[in-house]
């Protein structure tokens, strides 16, 4: 392999295990900011990927190759559903963020397999037909150097991605929606003292995370895994909210420590085709994104950590 | 205020949470075809049908006894242990290891020295977390969530990578250990028609029982306790909070270690490599929150889970519906004991004095608490 090849297969690889990474951990980062504890992100990428993949298998043959595209759409509409869950619980209904977020975890596979096992009489379904293949840019990719890189047979969701994460960003610092959904996640009384409806901005901000955490599932599942079973998502959800606290609950920052998980996992996958990389035990690679998160939470503690009233029920008084 | 009404109130939640998820459970069997009452009836029957049955959902329940044991410890102590998986797997592999590398020992030597090693294998996977929030003031949630998967992937590595080829017959599992170190009994097996129930049962129960004396008659618990409900007070009393916190966190990881060993030198007398964070550690957080941490409760919800996951499998052969309906309805049971706030005022309508009973839950519920995702300052 060439220098430039080798590299295009990191780049586009990292790519392809990123983009579930940045969405879901976008997603969480909106939940947070709105000041809700979004542990069942595993869950929630869970459910996406498990409606992507139903979806993708039942209406192959309408959509033709248009399918996952599609397919992603419904595994957002399905994470809005199952984050409402969270929602409620936790907003309305006042429950600890970490046990609903948990019952999300433990109940999104069990369903999940649930229904596979009742539609497909299997535990796992069959391979999907149109998976979220490679995508080369018409006329970038005959750029020298940087064309076989960055933009022939790469990741077109990844690119989306990236300019989800600035939208995020602009949505979040730049729009009078984004201020006062912080606000309810900073300090919840002042911010109903000033007229704004805090639990609306919350619910806001939870089902924001189950779109983009229904997302990620599904391009993970249309890209990486090709069916679904109890195994799809193993921890994805977990990196990705270990990638928002690494970005400092900025969708900026959440691209990049996403982008770096992203790196890390693709490394531990293809890194046995690689000089250098093949000597380093893949476990070391596997456990990086969880390993580096404990050392930057211990390492940046008291420098701007989460938002205020994370994880604290707001409590209207009469 | 009304203490009668309230512990009431207590003892309906969990009640009503696991009829209300059982329920919904039927329902969604009826919404796909299934008759709920043979799912249940063969439920009921593959659990506890015969002496094997009942056996085996006893084995079912000796660790999650332990995990919830160590959940509602660390709980105790306002912390939320989440860890448990992780620190049940490290005990598994510790008391396997350690069995596999001492065969000859007697059993008097190697089969306390194996338990042992294993609680302190979860003990130390469990004082990280702790330490970390004790000196950093790191939130312990995230630290034991990135811990499960830390843990989960360097067990596989152990196994595979580290254990000596000798000890183990394939890259998936390693040898079974020698009878030395098992926990079954002979008389055990025989009473309940050879099921793999074991001696972790009774030392489950004394755990039980322990962990109850320790938490209500000893110093240390009433540190634990105190620390819990109000760190900054036990401060002024005199107690070290960061000291109680680390030894919070060390007991609890010790039992759920123990969790652990008794699936490695009771149930499966190996160890075997985990794809996903043992199921143990979120059923025993299950357990607890369902009894309410009390010793009586986490017994009550063990075995009523344990029914559950056992009579499932039986439904899935017996009644044809997928065994994954059984993992719904307790994740079902788990949001309504979270969302027990709805069904305390709901209570509340039927008790005298309605009034002033709504009053009381909701002055409980709007007393502030300091969990926060930082962690609070300590």
């Amino acid at each position: 392999m060439t220098l430039v090849g080798i590299i295009a297969l990191i780049v586009t690889s990292t790519l392809v295990y990123s983009t579930p990474l940045i969405l879901t951990a976008l997603g969480g980062t909106f939940s947070e900011r709105s000041g809700i504890v979004n542990v069942g992100l595993e869950g929630i990428m869970v459910m996406g990927a498990f409606s992507a993949v139903v979806f993708n298998l039942e209406m192959a043959d309408t959509f033709q190759a248009w399918t996952p595209w599609l397919a992603i759409l419904v595994g957002g509409a399905v994470g809005v559903l199952f984050s409402l869950l969270h929602a409620v619980a936790t907003i309305t209904f006042r429950a600890d963020h970490i046990i609903s977020g948990t019952v999300i975890n433990l109940m999104a596979p069990a369903l999940g397999v649930f229904l596979i096992k009742v539609w497909y009489q299997k535990g796992q379904t069959d391979n999907i037909q149109y998976n979220l293949g490679y995508y080369s840019f018409p006329g970038l990719d005959k750029l020298p150097v940087l064309g076989q890189i960055f933009f022939k047979n790469t990741f077109l969701p990844a690119y989306l991605a990236v300019v989800i994460a600035i939208v995020a960003w602009f949505v979040l610092y730049k729009t009078r929606f984004g201020l006062r959904l912080r606000s309810v996640g900073e300090n919840p009384q002042a911010a109903d003292t000033l007229g704004i409806n805090v639990y609306k901005f919350r619910y806001a901000g939870v089902l924001i995370s189950g779109l983009l955490g229904g997302m990620g599932g599904a391009v993970f599942a249309q890209a990486i895994s090709g069916n679904f079973s109890a195994g799809t998502i193993v921890g994805q959800g977990f990196i990705s909210m270990a990638a928002m606290i690494f970005g400092k609950w900025n969708p900026i920052g959440a691209l990049g420590a996403a982008l770096f998980f992203g790196f890390a996992q693709s490394l531990s996958i293809i890194g046995a085709q690689l000089p250098v990389i093949s000597s380093i035990p893949p476990v070391l690679l596997q456990i990086a994104p969880y390993l580096i998160t404990i050392i930057v939470l211990v390492a940046f503690l008291g420098k701007a950590s989460g938002p205020k009233a994370n994880g604290r029920n707001y409590i209207k008084s009469k | 205020m009304n203490n009668r009404n309230e512990k009431i109130r207590n003892i309906l939640v969990p009640i009503l949470s696991v009829i209300i998820g059982l329920v919904l459970g039927a329902i969604l069997m009826l919404s796909f075809g299934y008759n709920p009452i043979t799912g249940y009836g063969s439920m009921l029957d593959a659990a506890l049908g015969n002496q094997r049955s009942i056996g085996e959902t006893l084995r079912q329940a000796t660790p999650l006894i332990f995990t919830a044991l160590g959940f509602s410890v660390a709980n105790s102590a306002g912390f939320f242990n989440i860890g448990l998986s992780g620190q049940a797997l490290a005990g598994w592999l510790t008391s396997v290891w350690v069995a596999l590398l001492l065969p000859e020992l007697p059993k008097l030597v190697l089969l306390p020295l194996a338990v042992l090693l294993g609680a302190l294998a979860g003990a130390v996977a469990a004082a990280i977390p702790g330490l970390l929030r004790a000196y950093f003031g790191t939130s312990e949630v995230i630290v034991t969530i990135m811990m499960n998967y830390i843990l989960l992937y360097v067990s596989t590595y152990m196994l595979q990578s580290v254990m000596s080829e000798s000890l183990r017959t394939s890259l998936d599992s390693s040898n079974q250990i020698s009878a030395n170190a098992s926990l079954r009994l002979p008389w055990l097996t025989q009473l309940f028609g050879g099921s793999r129930v074991n001696a972790g049962l009774i030392l489950a129960l004394i755990a039980l029982v322990l962990v109850w004396f320790l938490m209500k008659k000893t110093t240390l618990g009433y540190e634990i306790r105190s620390v819990g409900l109000n760190p900054f007070a036990s401060e002024y009393a005199g107690m070290s909070s960061k000291r109680t916190i680390v030894m919070s966190m060390v007991i609890s990881g010790a039992l759920a270690g123990l969790g652990g060993v008794v699936e490695g030198l009771g149930t499966y007398q190996n160890f075997f490599v985990q794809t996903t964070s043992l199921s143990i550690g979120f059923d025993g957080m299950a357990v607890s929150l369902l009894g309410s941490g009390s010793a009586l409760g986490i017994l009550l919800s063990a075995l009523l889970f344990s029914v559950l996951k056992i009579g499932g499998l039986g439904m899935q052969t017996g009644a044809n519906i997928p065994f994954e309906i059984v993992n719904v309805s307790i994740a079902l049971i788990i949001f309504f004991v979270g969302i027990s706030y709805v069904i305390r005022v709901a209570l509340t309508k039927w008790m005298p004095d309605s009034k002033e009973e709504l009053e009381i839950v909701q002055v409980i519920e709007s007393t502030p608490n300091d969990q926060s995702q930082e962690g609070g300052e300590i």
